[in-house]
């Protein structure tokens, strides 16, 4: 609790005590006028000199003017009833103000508790760095830190700059980055990146960012700057608040005047100024404002924080209420629902005598010094490539592939012009994907493929994406047709498109983006508004999802461009609208889950706000509401809102 | 130019009439009041001086809501 809180709180505590002790003392007249002054005076002073400020600075709509107004002439109308002979109800013009500052004080608790918990969240600013200086340790800034310094991470703590591991092993707590639970296992060589929180073990890391540049600092910035991108239904409230506070001081006037001349002058029956008079002062405590305003910021709040423990950042409001509408999406095949990485997939030895592992075998010792993609996942596949055989002579023919001698036979591993030229018999195979064949002098061994794997949680990823709503999936890949078709069946895409180059993925996009939009587009309704510049009323949305390798021109052309495993990638970090921070494309469910979930909250509030309020504006006009119920409605549906928002975050 | 300053404010509306108060400050070319992290984003016009123009912006936005502050 801040100092204010604290003070405000200690006030509303005392006239609430007051007011008590007030209503068990029989008190008459002007004594009983000025003994519920205090409480009110001590509540209300500061709405009183705010007030006051409001008249000097000629805002006739000012938030506090009303109520003053509201309550004095509740008290007015108090004092007038005691005078004619009736009880005198000061109680009400001082619960008034009273409830009216504990909503005030309530916002401010709620608001500054819910901003520290999702700040609390997102908290990955490391605070400082240790540097070696003379044999001790030193902490400084992390900004301070050139690259190449050596720091060293003791367990518990926050690493605070991007680099390379140079001594010790230590398991890693990428939570904060992630979203995911399970610690990464980091020993000398590895790149580890700022915000991790290092567990187990003390490292000693040669930094290869500066701190603006580094993992951390980017996210903060994204984070930092992510809601004051306003979404459509923050702009309609803002806009809904401006009308409608005019409009309701304005009928509160109307009411005042209009009903009771109506009878006295139509119906020629008593005007009762004073009831009508009291319905009109209900009708400005209803005018305030505050509980439709602050529910909607506060869920899109809480959507960003949710999204962003989930390891899932996303760079506006605007892109969640778009995430929520998204009904087509359209990925990427390499890095995105493959590894990107090319993997054995199979080996098919020629002779039953041959096993999968004789082949492998030998496969690997040839590939042994060659910097090939393909052979290193080739002695990544055989396990003990670093055995006692012998390599010698080893040759690469450019085009072809590599012979070398193995314990003194010669092996040939290459392609099928390799195995022409030396006379083996080789076969095709059946299996998508490169094909690596083997031969020992020029007796045909078999053969192995490599191909790009499908990632381990994609089909599951697509499944749950058509659980959230989503009719279209869209592959598109710069691969063969026969890699992107085999890709696509495996996982059940229907619509694949293959061959492209990064220029045509946004052609692709492109015509996807239109096609979506449909025949509704051409509506006359739709047709309206894009005349008037509007787009919004198209309802669904298409998302592109990319590694954001060669794809940072497509990401930024979708509605929505998401970019996966983009740690370190700037282009991507650029252009997307939101980062899954791993390349899990199981993410992507999740993001548009909680976009959903979010948008839910946002409509119910914004109902029940608006509903409650133009209900007790039509029971106040006919005299069924009075002020406490008005002050309630207003109190209670701010909290109503609050506590619905935060749903966002107690949700897992 | 764009520049973020921390800002001080307790409600919500409070906040969006802040936003538009500075926005019609002259000098300012737009504005953005972020209620929820508590930060005011200004974009100043061509050849504008944030230090001359960020005083007018304050009192522009205590004329709205006197109980707000902004830290520049």
């Amino acid at each position: 609790m801040t100092k204010k809180q604290k003070k405000n709180l200690g006030r509303i505590i005392v006239a609430a005590f007051l007011l008590i002790v007030l209503a068990l003392v029989e008190t008459k007249g002007a004594t009983k006028a000025a003994l519920y002054a205090v409480p009110y005076l001590v509540v209300g002073y500061d709405i009183l000199l705010k007030a006051m400020k409001g008249i000097k600075n000629r805002r006739p709509m000012d938030e506090s003017l009303l109520m003053v107004i509201a309550t004095l002439g509740a008290f007015a109308l108090a004092v007038y009833d005691e005078e004619t002979g009736g009880e005198g109800d000061y109680r009400e013009a001082v619960a008034v103000m009273l409830f009216y500052q504990i909503g005030e004080w309530f916002q401010s608790y709620a608001v500054g508790r819910s901003r520290q918990n999702i700040a609390d969240l997102m908290d990955i600013r490391p605070d400082y760095a240790n540097v070696e200086e003379d044999g001790r340790l030193v902490k400084i800034g992390p900004d301070e830190v050139e690259i190449g310094t050596l720091i060293v991470v003791q367990p518990g703590e926050k690493i605070p700059l991007d680099g390379v591991v140079e001594e010790g092993n230590s398991a890693l707590n990428t939570a904060a980055l992630t979203g995911e639970s399970l610690p990464r296992d980091v020993k000398p060589g590895d790149e580890v990146l700022s915000g991790c929180i290092s567990l187990s073990g003390l490292l000693k890391i040669r930094t290869t960012k500066e701190f603006d540049e580094s993992t951390a600092a980017k996210i903060l910035d994204i984070v930092e700057n992510a809601s004051s991108a306003k979404s459509q239904s923050e702009h309609f409230i803002t806009r809904f608040a401006r009308v409608y506070t005019p409009a309701v001081v304005f009928s509160a006037l109307l009411l005042a005047i209009i009903p009771p001349l109506a009878r006295l002058l139509a119906l020629g029956a008593a005007p009762e100024w004073g009831t009508w008079g009291y319905r009109a002062l209900t009708f400005l405590v209803i005018s305030c404002p505050c509980a439709l305003v602050i529910s909607i910021p506060l869920s899109f709040f809480a959507g960003l924080g949710a999204a962003s423990r989930a390891g899932i950042l996303i760079k506006g409001s605007n892109y969640l209420e778009a995430l929520a509408g998204v009904k087509t999406v359209v990925m990427d095949k390499t890095g995105t629902l493959t590894r990107g990485v090319f993997d054995v997939d199979a080996v098919h030895p020629e002779k039953i005598a041959d096993t999968a592992m004789d082949i492998l075998h030998l496969a690997a010792h040839v590939e042994r010094y060659s910097t090939h993609p393909i052979a290193s996942s080739l002695r990544e596949a055989y396990p003990h490539e670093k055995d006692d055989c012998t390599v010698e002579d080893v040759t690469e023919i450019a085009g072809q592939g590599i012979k070398a001698k193995v314990n003194g036979q010669t092996v040939y591993v290459g392609n099928d012009k390799l195995m022409e030229s030396i006379g083996a018999k080789w076969h095709p195979c059946t299996r998508e994907g490169a094909t690596i064949h083997v031969a020992l002098g020029s007796e045909y061994i078999g053969h192995i493929i490599i191909a790009d794997v499908i990632k381990p949680g994609a089909k599951g990823a697509l499944l749950s994406l058509k659980q959230k709503g989503v009719n279209r999936l869209v592959m598109l890949t710069g691969d063969m047709k026969k890699v992107a078709a085999k890709v696509a069946a495996e996982l059940g895409i229907d619509e694949y498109q293959s061959e492209l180059l990064p220029a045509d993925k946004v052609t692709a996009l492109e015509k996807i983006l239109a096609a979506s939009k449909g025949e509704k587009y051409l509506s006359l309704e739709n047709l309206i508004l894009a005349v008037k510049g509007r787009h919004e009323t198209v309802k669904a949305k298409t998302a592109f999802v990319g590694d954001g390798i060669n794809d940072a021109p497509v990401l930024a052309r979708a509605d929505v461009g998401i970019a996966m495993g983009a740690m370190g990638s700037d282009a991507a970090i650029e252009a997307a609208d939101v980062v899954l921070m791993d390349d899990n494309p199981g993410k992507i469910a999740v993001a548009i889950g909680i976009a959903q979930r979010c948008m839910t909250i946002v409509k119910q509030n914004i109902y029940f706000a608006v509903g409650v309020k133009f209900a007790c504006l039509a029971l106040g006009a006919i005299g069924l509401a009075n002020m406490w119920l008005a002050i309630f409605a207003d109190v209670g549906v701010m909290v109503l809102a609050i506590l619905n928002a935060m749903r966002l975050l107690w949700q897992e | 130019m764009k520049k973020t300053y921390k800002i001080e404010v307790d409600c919500a509306n409070c906040a969006n009439l802040m936003e538009e108060a500075a926005k019609k400050t002259e000098g300012v070319k737009d504005a953005t009041v972020n209620f929820m992290t508590l930060k005011m984003k200004v974009e100043f016009a061509e050849g504008a001086d944030p230090s001359e123009v960020m005083p007018r912006v304050r009192a522009n936005c205590k004329k709205v809501e006197d109980d707000c502050e902004i830290y520049c």
